[in-house]
């Protein structure tokens, strides 16, 4: 699983090369949409007249080919699909900004990348929609203000897709969509011959064959499904940098390369109390505490911040963990002890949550760190692997004093650094940026 | 350059466009190695929002300070242009313009309906512009950035976004009938 290429995920300057990359992908955008007529606005308006359905036909050719070959790559294992950028679901704002930009479109011929191609080639109409698209873009960032609170929540459902939503394997929603777009083909080309009085016999007799080859290529989707965790957990690496100070001479910086299972045996990912609560206080990470312990036993006693997600719960967070923090959020589960904290850190590596880390000693290790000095708190010599060590007066929650210690009694906490940062992709601007 | 060559540049013959489904497996070849390379899609709207926000942090940083929106993408030392849809937006215009240099349609002229002066035209074309755009940065992307690359990796809320602008377009088409037939 190396795609996608984990160097190219963003552009940086450090690697001229993704500048080059992401211009050459822009180049073959500009140059298939010039090539298809989509530098003509009446081509694109015909759409909404039936005389000619080019911008449905090569749209949703674009799409199911895109899709087969995408969900083809990710079920052979190839694709990493937690990688991939999915549109997160912001049902709402998603709605209206989609019937403003119908209205735009008819009003003005264009889409905002087809006008590129329009302006770079002449036509005057295109550089004039280009320039009214700068317009549009800035009065948006200037009236955002007025309704922030409903454009960032208002139907918000993260990284959600189809499958999901109708509860069907992923293969089977490619071949309905492959399907439901070869009907709207022929539906088209009936509305073109009815309407744009188009012969349809003169029409390639080729694309009866690529429909049958998309229809069996959607189908092998179908039979070949999609990884499974240990599939994607067995071939995980880890990358790790060790930095050597050098006396008279500057230091040595090594990288490893770790499986998952490495990663536990030499405890890479195991984070002492101190450096879990020392991570609050780091400007630089985002630490999101999950204590899929039971509810029984989180009621009892949690850390402070700590979300409660049972271990037999934890797939139906996975989406939320992987759509909506910001790139900087450190996930660090925790059980009692340590067996079932690293069940679940398994199962978030092998689902792509970057960043996952384990509570060492789990919870009764928290304790015995922060909460030595409550003397309400028992020790519990019964206590089996991976329960509760303690017996407690009540059922307080976070409300124990070392829930929450004081940052400023532990200001000072020695710690052996293991969380090193890998920073996901810039998500601020959103997909179409 | 001699100047038979250039002379060339503007009189190559036009030819006709490819085939829409021909186009469109292209271009979903070209979205899928997108996906593929660097797990992002396609997309320009965004480049446009960003090179409006450069352009605000050039003439007047301190609006930008005070704006949430703006500051996301230029606030502080970042860089509204550090994002890979800058270089796929360049590119964009590049593509388009190297496909309109081979195949013979470099040419200053106006797309418009039969029934429509130019100066009519251009009006509405910057009007749609400005309307979609607005449309677009509420919907966190156009048709490329939501209906293409969310509709490929079947995103729930791309697969609504596009919907809607069908439905926006067809709903508003027989009002401005007369822009286009």
């Amino acid at each position: 699983m190396n795609f996608p290429l984990p160097e190219f995920i963003v552009v940086s300057a450090a690697n001229p090369w993704t500048y080059v990359l992401f211009g050459a992908i822009g180049f073959a955008f500009g140059y298939v949409l010039e090539m298809s007529g989509f530098g003509d606005s009446r081509k694109l308006a015909a759409q909404f007249y039936f005389t000619e359905m080019t911008v449905l036909k090569v749209m949703f050719t674009a799409i199911v080919t895109a899709m087969v070959l995408t969900f083809g790559a990710v079920g052979l294992g190839l694709l990493d699909f937690g990688q991939v950028w999915v549109n997160p679901t912001y049902l709402w704002s998603g709605i209206l900004g989609g019937l403003i930009m119908g209205v735009g479109f008819i009003v003005g011929g264009f889409c905002p990348t087809t006008s590129l191609a329009s302006a770079s080639t002449g036509k005057i109409d295109g550089m004039f929609f280009m320039l009214g698209g700068f317009v549009g873009a800035a009065l948006f960032a200037e009236t955002e203000k007025f309704f922030t609170h409903w454009y960032n929540n208002a139907g918000y459902y993260g990284r959600v897709t189809l499958d999901q939503v109708f509860n069907l394997p992923i293969g089977v929603v490619v071949l309905l969509v492959v399907l439901m777009a070869l009907f709207m083909f022929w539906g088209a080309e009936q509305l073109e011959r009815i309407f744009g009085k188009k012969d349809l016999s003169k029409e390639p007799k080729l694309r009866i064959a690529g429909a049958g080859v998309l229809f069996a290529a959607a189908l092998a989707v179908v039979f070949i499904g999609s990884p499974s965790l240990e599939d994607r957990y067995d071939k995980l690496t880890f990358t790790r940098t060790e930095t050597i100070e050098q006396v008279d001479a500057d230091p040595i910086v090594n990288t490893h390369t770790y499986t998952a299972d490495d990663m536990i045996e030499n405890r890479l990912v195991f984070v002492s109390p101190a450096e879990a609560f020392k991570a609050k206080y780091n400007q630089g990470m985002k630490p999101i505490y999950i204590d899929v312990r039971s509810e029984a036993d989180y009621n009892l006693y949690h850390i402070e911040d700590a979300v409660n997600v049972p271990l037999d719960r934890l797939e139906e967070v996975i989406p939320i963990l992987l759509s909506e923090p910001p790139a900087n959020s450190v996930f660090i589960v925790m059980s009692n002890d340590e067996a079932a904290a690293i069940e679940a850190w398994k199962h978030l590596v092998a689902s792509s949550v970057a960043n996952s880390y384990i509570l060492e000693g789990g919870v009764n290790n928290w304790i015995a760190f922060f909460g030595k000095d409550d003397k309400t708190i028992r020790p519990n010599p019964n206590a089996g692997d991976d329960e509760l060590g303690f017996i407690f007066p009540a059922a307080l929650g976070s409300r124990y004093e070392s829930c929450s210690p004081s940052p400023i009694e532990y200001e000072h906490l020695e710690f052996e650094a293991k969380i090193q940062l890998q920073l996901k992709r810039d998500k601020s601007g959103g997909g179409c940026g | 350059m001699t100047a038979q060559t250039k002379k060339s540049i503007f009189n190559r013959p036009e030819k006709s466009y490819v085939h829409p489904y021909f186009g469109g497996i292209v271009l979903g070849i070209v979205l899928f190695l997108a996906f593929f390379l660097t797990g992002n899609g396609l997309g320009s709207s965004g480049a446009t929002s960003r090179i409006d926000a450069w352009i605000a942090d050039a003439i007047s940083p301190s609006h930008v300070d005070n704006n949430p929106y703006l500051l996301k993408m230029a606030g502080g030392d970042k860089n509204p242009l550090d994002d890979w849809i800058v270089p796929v937006f360049f590119g964009a215009l590049l593509g388009g313009f190297v496909s309109g240099f081979f195949n013979g349609r470099l040419k200053f002229t106006t797309t418009k309906g039969p029934h429509i002066s130019n100066r009519a035209r251009w009006l509405v074309a910057f009007l749609g512009g400005v309307i979609f755009l607005y449309g677009a940065r509420m919907a966190r992307g156009c048709t490329s950035g939501q209906a293409l690359s969310g509709g490929a990796t079947l995103s729930a809320g791309s697969w609504v976004v596009m919907f809607a602008i069908f439905g926006g377009a067809y709903g508003m088409a027989y009002f401005v009938r007369k822009l286009w037939n």
